[in-house]
């Protein structure tokens, strides 16, 4: 891939990046927050590159770390975005006013 | 996805770089991006984030299946440990500590590309020399990585309040930043010229005078500023993701530390404005956190004070109540007491809404999972220029533990150091209940002029014990 190639990914991404985040609503920043910090663990993808070709000890112990730091980021930044967007959906306790119906179709947690 | 997936399984693995490869990638950064723009509404950001989760297991699905990986045993490893370490903390967290979590994710993330970026150096050594355009993105993700390592290691302590969170400055910390800047730059502009092979030590110093750096910047803000902090390096790790994508010549990477970035600028720059400072004003001026000096001068201006009781009273018979909550609700663990107050309210037929400032919590969007938590639905919810045209409808308005945020002074006074900053207006309601402890400044250190407003009563309590004293009485009429 040439570097040009990549940057023309990179600028267009910066586009996209600011049309979609930009719509998110005040209420979701902090869930939108851990979001990205889980898709920032796509850097695991790095240290597993590193790792899986590595043949010294410094870069297995350089390797394991970058892997472990990432799944930290992916598995923990999933799990809590998961937790808090469910307080969001649940449903609020009997409540007169407002509609009833359907409208969080979304799993209650 | 699973078509891709069971096309390129008959190869049992892909070439590194190759076509499958690079589809599957493409596959996950797409999933990405749909993920985050689920995550425009509440009802359907918790399958935006499922769709982004299945985006990322494409992603690593793809990379551990490439030609030549090896090292099974350390790579299960780093997996285990690093899955257990993020599924514990998920689960454990309390809302409150969620700016801490984002800040310890930040961390992890920055470390992992610092480190990802050293591995890469030595790779370019063991081959003699590394190609520029692989050089330099390296050096930059390296730089960035380790500063965003280090300052969210501060920003993790400061709200954790394991080192004190009033701005901590060494004399002369403009010029020593300034030289460690340039320093790191210098740096790398030499590996990059003598690059054959890149010189290991030079890169380490980079690593450490970068992480210097991390330190210094984030020490001196205080913890009222810690909201642009935190937006700022998750901004950075999007960054220094994407650095390394360039290195690595990886799409997923590159995209999703964009994605990451522009998040974490938007972020950024909507706290900024909620302060009406600009970003380099909170990096450099330590100013989050210092009580001015000259605070009201000690003048002695009469206020009137209630007791729950005359709350409880001027609550039930409004139409109209709009509560506004400040970091200092969360402080007291008031959410669920407000929230049963709430109850009370609505059971009585009054309409009860949430004004919520931009900076009320500890991280943009904080205070509304606070609130979400203690199940106030979040229609509920409303923005500072939802609910600004609504106040002068709104029969009493209840400040509990927000202060500046509220201050007329932003909007009257064109000497207070606050003025322009965007305050929820509610002394436009018909009438203003305070719950504060005492008359004491907030974050900016000045006098809140709606203490002394005629229409603005001042209850003197703790915001829990308040709230339910209040949900309690209401009960009672």
């Amino acid at each position: 891939m040439s570097l040009f190639t990549e940057f023309t990914i990179f600028v267009l991404a910066i586009f996209v990046g600011f049309e979609v985040i930009s719509k998110v609503p005040t209420t979701l920043h902090t869930p939108l927050m851990s979001q990205t910090n889980a898709i920032h663990g796509i850097v695991m993808l790095g240290g597993l590159i590193v790792l899986g070709y590595a043949n010294d000890p410094l870069e297995y112990l350089i390797g394991t770390i970058a892997v472990a730091f990432g799944a930290i980021n992916i598995v923990g930044g999933f799990m809590v975005t998961d937790r808090m967007l469910g307080m969001f959906s649940k449903k609020p306790k009997p409540k007169a006013d407002s509609k009833d119906g359907g409208s969080s179709d979304g799993g209650k947690a | 996805m699973i078509d891709g997936l069971s096309q390129a399984l008959p190869y049992a693995v892909l070439k590194p770089g190759g076509d499958a490869a690079t589809a599957l990638y493409i596959v996950s950064f797409s999933l990405f991006i749909l993920g985050l723009k689920q995550g425009t509404h509440p009802t359907t950001a918790k399958r935006g984030n499922m769709i982004a989760a299945v985006g990322m297991a494409v992603a690593v699905v793809t990379t551990l299946l490439l030609d030549g990986m090896g090292n099974w045993g350390y790579i299960a490893i780093g997996l285990a440990i690093g899955s257990a370490v993020g599924a514990y903390a998920s689960i454990r967290v309390k809302m409150t500590e969620m700016p801490q979590m984002v800040a310890l994710y930040n961390g992890v993330g920055g470390g992992a590309v610092a480190l990802i970026a050293w591995s890469e150096i030595r790779h370019g050594i063991s081959f003699g020399e590394m190609p520029l355009e692989d050089l330099i993105p390296t050096l930059l993700a390296a730089i960035i990585g380790s500063v965003s390592f280090w300052g969210s290691n501060i920003a993790f302590a400061k709200l954790q309040d394991l080192i004190p969170t009033r701005p901590l400055a060494v004399p002369g910390q403009q010029i020593i930043n300034a030289v460690l800047g340039i320093g790191v730059i210098v740096l790398a502009i030499i590996i990059a010229i003598n690059n054959e092979p890149p010189s290991q030590f030079l890169f380490i110093l980079i690593l450490i005078a970068a992480a210097i750096l991390g330190n210094l910047v984030v020490l001196p803000i205080g913890g009222a500023d810690m909201p642009v902090v935190i937006s700022m390096l998750n901004a950075f790790t999007g960054l220094s993701a994407a650095a390394a994508g360039f290195a690595l010549q990886n799409v997923a990477l590159i995209v999703a530390g964009t994605l990451v970035g522009s998040s974490g600028t938007i972020l950024t720059m909507e706290m900024a404005t909620a302060m009406n400072r600009s970003v380099a004003n909170i990096l450099f001026s330590g100013f989050g956190g210092a009580p001015a000096a000259a605070a009201g001068s000690g003048e002695q201006r009469p206020v009137t004070s209630i007791g729950a009781q005359d709350a409880a009273i001027k609550l039930a018979y409004a139409d109209n109540v709009v509560i506004v909550p400040g970091y200092g609700l969360a402080v007291a663990q008031a959410q669920h007491a407000v929230k049963e107050m709430a109850n009370q309210l609505e059971k009585r037929g009054v309409t009860v809404n949430y004004a919520i400032h931009p900076v009320a919590g500890r991280m943009p969007g904080h205070m509304n999972v606070l609130l979400a938590e203690a199940d106030v639905p979040y229609e509920n919810l409303k923005e500072m220029d939802e609910i600004n045209p609504e106040m002068p409808r709104v029969d009493v308005a209840v400040v509990i533990g927000a202060n500046d945020v509220t201050n007329p002074a932003a909007k009257n006074d064109p000497n207070s150091p606050i003025a322009g900053m965007p305050i929820i207006e509610v002394s436009q309601a018909h009438e203003v209940i305070v719950i504060k402890r005492s008359l004491s400044t907030g974050f900016a250190g000045i006098d809140n002029d709606l203490f002394y407003e005629p229409n603005t009563s001042m209850l003197f309590a703790d915001a829990k014990a308040a709230a339910s004293e209040i949900a309690a009485e209401i009960e009672n009429l």
